[in-house]
């Protein structure tokens, strides 16, 4: 039970640690292009940020569950019923150029 | 009248950027009586009004034009006021003092050389300067609304969690967002948050409580009060001229007939990490919708799904959106989300109890709204990431625990305007209005 506790104490500590190649997947998978400076700043930067977040590590939170919302939500419903809308005046293409007839137009996705 | 408020509206502007958009004339409304008959209301530019561009603060969705109203801007015009424009603020609220704001960084009323407040800055520059009939509608995710009102010297009201329809508001994080109002008086905000706040069938969010008319708690009267005063709240990185100040504040309301004292919010010094990636991980998700395809910024379509995607990402955002996507995406990978947000959700809910506790004994709770008074663009400029994210020590807790709180002037510092705190449990907006109005009718 100890060497499990101290196995996952070491992991977690392990997690706080980033480096570039690791900003870099991450920036990757979100769509963020970064250049070299930015890639070297943002490294350093965010070690810093990790580096006081860590604290979190303090607190004990077994056996506490997460707060997903501040207070409970319970679920809502209604009626799903068609509403009445001005297309000739409003359009949902209407904030875009990329379009095609009543179709969105986007890049090649193969 | 409606001529005189734009050309007033427009002087602002040029000189302390509070506007993204001014209307180019002001819309009569629905009708001309109405709770907010003649009275002109500023939207954050976060929040949809029909017609009017609506972009969050971002390049990111420069053009965008919404076809609709939110709600709550719905509610203000059926209550007979204009919609007067839409204010500066952090790009998607990412921000403490609203100088990452494309769309120009709003100075302070007091001295432009100072910050606004973030991220709802431009709302509190208006209230502070508008010399017509004005209340801000605003947004908190971590502060965003008591933070501007300290620092320009205006009242800002910041409700439960779900008691404001968010349909029509462009997210940050959605356990946190919460739609709040910046006005002169406690009474202006106390007659917009009666206005805007209520169920909708739009938002599934939002708590189904009757609307409440929050003016009826425009009492002058804090006797019996019971005020708790968090001693971390008064710690390390507070300024002590602030706290002064602060603390008079909490002897004045005494002298009126409260009590207070002193309570510990033990888990204080975790709440600035388990907000942070809390809302960069809500906000990591929030923002993947934007793409350039739909509505906002455009390119031609050149590449494939992933070059173009990337491509006008990095466009469109500063780079404070850029470090709150990745750490926020990082956050929630594979291998890091326990340690990272669920660790941070766990913390949560120990900031909610330590709260709990304190709201068993006590009715309100005071502190300093902001640490400091509004620091200076050229000592913004010298901070580190970090550094800013714990400017945001005091005020992240309460809404992280979605607590009501009215943030309402107190006193100054160098001549620049220190903010009062009150705190109040959920649901107990009454209680932290009252309590203001009455410190607001006595100061």
């Amino acid at each position: 039970m100890n060497d499990e506790k101290s196995e996952n104490r070491k992991n977690l500590i392990d997690c706080w640690k980033v480096d570039k190649a690791l900003i870099e997947r991450v920036a990757k998978v979100s769509h963020i292009e970064l250049n070299d400076d930015e890639l070297e700043k943002f490294s350093k930067q965010m070690e810093s940020i990790l580096e006081a977040f860590r604290a979190l590590d303090e607190v004990d939170t077994e056996k506490v569950e997460p707060s997903f919302h501040p207070q409970e939500l319970k679920n809502m419903w209604r009626e799903d019923e068609v509403e009445e809308w001005d297309w000739r005046n409003s359009s949902p293409l209407d904030n875009t150029t990329h379009k095609e007839g009543r179709y969105f137009k986007g890049p090649k996705t193969v | 009248m409606e001529d005189r408020i734009l050309k007033h509206a427009r002087e602002i502007n040029e000189k302390y950027s509070a506007f993204v958009t001014i209307a180019d004339k002001l819309e009569p409304p629905g009708k001309d009586h109405g709770r907010l008959a003649g009275i002109a209301v500023s939207v954050k530019d976060n929040i949809c009004v029909k017609g009017m561009q609506s972009a969050a603060g971002s390049k990111i969705l420069e053009g965008y034009i919404p076809p609709f109203d939110a709600t709550v801007v719905a509610k203000c015009r059926d209550e007979g006021a204009f919609i007067l424009g839409k204010t500066t603020q952090d790009e998607f609220g990412f921000g403490t003092f609203s100088v990452n704001s494309p769309y120009g960084v709003p100075k302070n009323p007091h001295d432009p050389e100072r910050s606004a407040g973030g991220s709802s800055g431009g709302a509190a520059v208006v209230t502070a300067l508008a010399d017509f009939p004005h209340i801000a509608i605003a947004e908190s995710t971590g502060g965003s609304i008591s933070c501007p009102a300290a620092f320009c010297g205006v009242v800002g009201i910041t409700p439960t969690y779900g008691r404001t329809s968010r349909w029509g508001l462009i997210d940050y994080a959605n356990s946190l967002d919460k739609i709040g109002c910046i006005g002169k008086t406690v009474g202006d905000t106390a007659l917009l948050l009666s206005v805007i706040s209520g169920p909708d069938k739009y938002d599934s969010t939002v708590l189904q409580l009757q609307e409440e008319d929050f003016t009826k708690y425009l009492k002058d009267s804090v006797k019996g009060f019971k005020i708790g005063v968090p001693k971390e709240y008064f710690g390390e990185g507070v300024d002590e001229k602030v706290a002064e100040v602060v603390w008079d504040a909490i002897k004045k309301l005494e002298s009126l007939g409260a009590t207070y004292e002193e309570v510990s919010l033990p888990h204080t010094k975790y709440c600035v990490s388990s907000y942070y990636i809390i809302a960069m991980a809500e906000a990591s998700t929030n923002l993947a919708k934007f793409c350039g395809l739909r509505y906002g910024l455009h390119m031609d379509i050149d590449g494939n799904y992933d070059q173009y995607f990337s491509e006008i990402r990095s466009k469109g955002f500063t780079e404070e959106a850029k470090r709150r996507i990745i750490l926020g995406t990082f956050a929630r990978m594979a291998g890091y989300r326990d340690a990272y947000y669920l660790k941070a959700l766990k913390v949560r809910t120990k900031i909610i109890q330590d709260f709990k506790i304190a709201f068993k004994k006590f009715d309100i709770l005071i502190a300093p709204t902001m640490p400091v008074i509004a620091p200076k663009f050229k000592d913004i400029a010298k901070l580190e990431p970090i550094q800013h994210y714990m400017m945001d020590i005091l005020t992240v807790a309460p809404n992280l625990a979605g607590v009501p709180m009215i943030s309402v002037p107190c006193g100054t510092v160098d001549k620049m305007p220190v903010g009062l705190h009150i705190m109040g449990n959920h649901l107990q907006e009454g209680k932290i209005i009252q309590a203001a109005y009455s410190f607001e009718r006595n100061i």
